[in-house]
């Protein structure tokens, strides 16, 4: 598109038009991710009664100190770490291999795979057939009914797939194994290592899932000692829970206390966002690049 | 995909050293491959179990369910759960709101990422095209418990960003929450700041592989910036639009619930009950296993009706379908 051909006016307009709209965009965007940082280092009397527009006022880590002080967050943050370490192998045990083998054309049989797969997408059992499964097997109250039924996304196997037959030279694998390379070894060593972008990908698609996740959580857990982070935060952001037990420090019971404990439970809730929402955040734009990449590859000719 | 005009060399190979008949040469391409069925046979067995599974369960649908007596083993009542999810008196109610916040969700939320998209195409500074990116992509990755505290907390009569917002305008804020009137509108616009900006991204790599001398063609017989998007972007781009209208027709009754559940309450309840809290409630909170079921299932039949008519009607004037 790098023509030498002048911009006409008409373009230019068009043009500014564009950058208005894109910055307009970035802007309701932007602003409430910005609010919620400066509201949870400021003081609460400032965000609601809207004195603080957009930098912090009045700056205090009470919130912070606060979120830090609840044991349930830390409980919460040691399970989902766990699931989502432990969810997130898993998912690329079962994803990588699979989608490697239908990306072969060689591979007999698999046309009726990805059918059975894609039917799926379309139709299900529903929710209380697959509760009625997981409970059967025995998982309820466990952290594998949060992980293996949903070991795998037939989206990210059909993305996966793509990737390994555009990236990954046919040419490479014929090579391998007329050296009498075998399948396994040719996957561990030669397709695994040109795979990383993809890799990094379902790596962060899967672990953002887990991280994320509250309603599996919801249904199968009953011991609050193995919640994920989501349903404490849901006690806290969603059923407003905080305000009757966050408020330990203060045992008047005049008007005022009582403003003064709803005001620390507001602080308390944009400070816990923060806090449950960095550590995503924080990966996301190291990984941008590869998927962008990524769902690229696997999309233009999904 | 597409199938590949090559064969292997050892294919080749066999072919003239053993032409043996088409059957026998399947059996070996099978027996030299079966690593490959070593790969996906975690994925076999995962669908097989924790997909298919439940279908099975589906009979429930069908039969009083009796946790002593099994799946198998309850007493079959014929259609009487499904007579009576169509004659109850929320019936009506929980097929409205599903379709309307289906279709008011679609006629916002589709549109959107393809113009952005096309904003984005038309951006040259890199660095600008790359912040507003990365920015409009972030909300993506807010969980939906977070999403929804976000609105709570934004929306609360008392002290929210947003109804701040509206009074320092000198407007009277409505009750966005607990006011039925507002909950849709509520529900499908936190839905568009979400995921906006990452619906881009599918676009985007379409219009990626728009030739550059279409457009330099273009310019030379005095196409216009617009004309060219009018006519050269948005033809590019119009399969992906059918695939992803066609896939979103078919959820059409299956809106998402998770945030619908987080942001129900008792006075907003009249238009936020959409068949899958309704599911969710009747099942696993009062256990009527074989009555949500039914319900479940009719809402899945709708669904999977909707997606093959989509589907065959997008077959039939264009091109571009799902099968």
């Amino acid at each position: 598109m790098s023509s030498a051909v002048k911009e006409s006016r008409s373009d230019k307009l068009f043009l500014i038009c564009n950058y208005i709209y894109l910055t307009v965009a970035l802007v309701i965007v932007l602003y409430p991710l910005l609010y919620i940082i400066s509201a949870s280092i400021s003081d609460p009397k400032y965000v609601s009664s809207g004195e603080m527009w957009l930098l912090p006022k009045g700056i205090t880590f009470e919130g912070y100190a606060r979120v830090f002080e609840n044991t349930n967050i830390w409980i919460g943050y040691k399970n989902t770490i766990i699931y989502t370490v432990v969810g997130t192998i898993i998912n690329l045990m079962v994803t990588l291999p699979a989608a490697y083998a239908l990306s072969r054309s060689d591979f007999v049989g698999r046309g009726f795979f990805m059918a059975m797969f894609m039917v799926t997408m379309f139709f299900g059992g529903g929710l209380v057939p697959s509760y009625l499964l997981v409970k059967d097997l025995g998982m309820v109250n466990s952290m594998w009914a949060l992980i293996l039924p949903g070991a795998a996304s037939i989206w990210n196997i059909i993305v996966c797939r793509t990737f390994f037959q555009s990236t990954i030279p046919k040419e490479l694998q014929e090579a391998a194994h007329i050296d009498g390379c075998t399948n396994t070894r040719l996957f561990v060593k030669i397709v695994l290592p040109l795979s990383m972008p993809i890799i990094a990908v379902m790596a962060l698609f899967y672990g953002v899932g887990h991280w994320n996740s509250y309603f599996s959580a919801m249904i199968y857990l009953n011991d609050s000692s193995k919640y994920p982070l989501q349903l404490f935060l849901r006690q806290i952001l969603v059923l407003q829970e905080m305000a009757a037990q966050g408020g330990g420090a203060i045992d008047t019971s005049s008007a005022t206390a009582m403003n003064t404990k709803a005001e620390i439970a507001a602080l308390v809730k944009y400070a816990v966002i923060i806090v449950a929402t960095l550590p995503v955040i924080a990966v996301y734009p190291f990984l941008q690049r590869y998927f962008v990449q990524g769902v690229m590859i696997g999309s233009v000719k999904g | 995909m597409q199938p590949d005009g090559k064969h292997t060399l050892s294919q080749n190979l066999s072919v003239y050293t053993n032409p043996g008949s088409k059957k026998n040469k399947l059996w070996r391409r099978m027996i030299r491959n079966w690593e490959l069925y070593l790969f996906i046979a975690p994925a076999f067995l995962y669908f097989l179990i924790f997909h298919y599974g439940p279908m099975y369960g589906i009979q429930i649908a069908f039969k009083n369910f009796i946790p002593t007596l099994g799946v198998t083993g309850s007493p079959w009542v014929g259609f009487d759960h499904f007579i009576r999810f169509f004659n109850s008196y929320y019936f009506w109610d929980l097929l409205w709101n599903t379709l309307s916040i289906s279709l008011y969700e679609l006629a916002i939320g589709f549109p959107l990422p393809i113009i952005l998209a096309l904003a984005f195409n038309e951006v040259k500074d890199s660095f600008f095209k790359r912040t507003v990116q990365t920015v409009t992509y972030a909300p993506h990755f807010i969980s939906v418990v977070v999403m929804s505290g976000m609105i709570i907390t934004f929306l609360s009569p008392s002290s929210g960003m947003i109804v701040n917002l509206v009074e320092a305008f000198g407007f009277q804020a409505p009750q966005f929450l607990t006011d039925p009137a507002w909950f849709k509108t509520v529900y499908v616009l936190s839905g568009v700041w979400q995921s906006a900006g990452w619906g881009t991204i599918i676009y985007l790599a379409a219009l990626s592989g728009v030739d550059p001398q279409l457009h330099e063609a273009a310019v030379v017989d005095g196409a216009s910036r617009f004309k060219r998007i009018l006519h050269i972007n948005i033809p590019a781009i119009i399969p992906t639009i059918t695939i992803l209208l066609i896939l979103n027709m078919g959820s059409i009754l299956g809106v998402g619930f998770e945030k619908i559940l987080l942001l129900q309450n008792p006075l907003n309840m009249g238009s936020s009950d959409v068949i899958s809290t309704f599911v969710y409630r009747s099942g696993l909170v009062d256990a009527q296993y074989s009555f949500s079921t039914a319900v479940g299932l009719f809402n899945s039949v709708v669904n999977a009706i909707l997606l093959i008519t989509v589907n065959q009607i997008a077959r039939r004037t264009s091109e571009n379908s799902l099968w």
